[in-house]
């Protein structure tokens, strides 16, 4: 890359930043630890940080740490409970293990020459399968048959209902992929666009408004960071709901 | 360092690495890993101590409350005790003072008729001196005049008879 750096003129790899490296060198076979390894690591070390050190005082008025760790908790506690409500908190460690990765995954990102876990769509895939597998068969087993009365719109005029019922298997199919696209999507083009201004700033001339364009976009890129965190666990719960109360 | 340059080869070769799948068996162990690690640690540990916490605060917030609703009955019935005893206390100051009055008012009216009766006592005892005196200075007058009649007719040449002299001036004095 040095080389064609020296080449001359507006050189962009925008791309670059997602290349998954082997951190002592070798192949990349399914165990070796890589950048994308570290950055999961960082994010398990982030969470033990501000979960379990943060809340080690166990004191009625809370640290600052421990004030974060109860507003997470709270926040997630209160989401799942007011979508999917009483009985949808047994799957509340599940919700907030999904929350807590993907949001300490987002901001670790954010740090200039750090690796997004969540910018991959094999991670997200599997996040967005792995709620799409568990909510199926938690409705099936809930409900057996019932569950498919999700498709059945019964408040809808009769021969409208087999036109819907195609419609909503299809949009029931399209979940697990408009759910990981949304988080790996919004976390790459945030990242990659910073990525495009950090070229411009190479030339003196436009550098100023590329510095600028930086900072905004990092200030836009924080909020989508926590943002798409809350809209891959809110919907987490509204799938989970429909297969604990599949009846509309 | 050859795996490098060949995923660079790729990525500046217009491909995403998004889309490289040799690495997503890597990404999916090293995420399932992840998130296994995570829900350990999330359900064995942070979450029951933060609801552990929580509980605790609210178990704590609810006793103060209780203690504090408490603590203002007490001041209420305290505020009342020292009300009645507010108003006991002006009332017996009331009644102190009014059997004060009356007192006063008895040991007044008694040195008043006490005073009274002596001066009436003594304005008899000067009605009688007076009277006393008054007779005295008939009897001098009746003296004085009979005396003087009787100069007065010896004086004249006459030979003075006494009798007749105390009754022509009695006879004077009353008329």
């Amino acid at each position: 890359m040095a080389d064609k750096a020296e080449e001359g003129g507006l050189v962009f790899h925008p791309m670059d930043q997602f290349i998954i490296k082997p951190i002592f060198g070798g192949d990349v076979t399914w165990y070796t630890p890589t950048n994308a390894a570290l950055w999961m690591g960082l994010s398990i070390l982030a969470i033990i940080l501000l979960l379990v050190l943060g809340s080690s005082k166990r004191s009625i008025v809370p640290s600052r740490s421990q004030s974060i760790a109860e507003l997470a908790y709270g926040f997630v506690y209160k989401m799942v409970e007011d979508i999917c409500g009483k009985e949808g908190l047994r799957y509340f460690p599940y919700i907030m293990t999904l929350f807590m990765f993907i949001v300490c995954a987002n901001f670790l990102g954010l740090i200039p020459t750090s690796f997004t876990p969540t910018s991959h769509f094999a991670v997200t895939v599997v996040l967005a399968l792995a709620v799409f597998l568990t909510v199926t068969v938690l409705g099936f087993v809930k409900n057996g048959a019932g569950f498919l009365s999700l498709f059945w719109v019964s408040s809808a005029p009769l021969a409208l209902r087999p036109i819907l019922a195609i419609i909503e298997l299809i949009s029931y199919f399209v979940r697990p992929v408009s759910h990981s696209i949304r988080l790996a999507g919004n976390v790459m083009a945030g990242h990659a666009v910073i990525k495009v201004f950090a070229g411009f700033a190479a030339l003196t001339a436009v550098s100023p408004v590329a510095v600028l364009g930086i900072t905004a976009m990092y200030g836009l890129e924080v909020l989508v960071s926590f943002i798409q965190a809350y809209v891959f666990t809110i919907l987490t719960c509204v799938y989970l709901k429909d297969a604990l109360h599949p009846h509309h | 360092m050859a795996t490098e340059t060949h995923s660079a080869d790729a990525a500046s070769s217009g491909g995403m690495p998004q889309l490289d799948f040799s690495t997503w068996g890597n990404q999916i162990f090293w995420l399932v890993l992840t998130l296994i690690v995570i829900y350990f640690i999330l359900s064995r540990v942070a979450l029951p101590r933060i609801a552990a916490i929580l509980a605790e605060r609210q178990g704590t917030i609810t006793s103060d409350l209780a203690a504090a609703e408490d603590l203002k009955s007490k001041a209420k019935e305290a505020e009342a005790a020292y009300d009645k005893a507010l108003v006991d206390a002006r009332a017996e100051a009331h009644r102190i003072v009014a059997e004060a009055k009356a007192e006063i008012q008895d040991d007044l009216d008694a040195a008043i008729a006490k005073a009274d009766a002596e001066i009436a006592a003594k304005s008899a005892e000067s009605e009688k001196a007076i009277a006393d005196i008054r007779a005295g200075a008939m009897e001098a007058v009746k003296d004085v005049a009979t005396e003087t009649a009787q100069e007065i007719v010896s004086a004249m040449g006459g030979k003075a008879d006494a009798k007749a002299i105390t009754a022509a001036v009695d006879a004077r004095l009353k008329g």
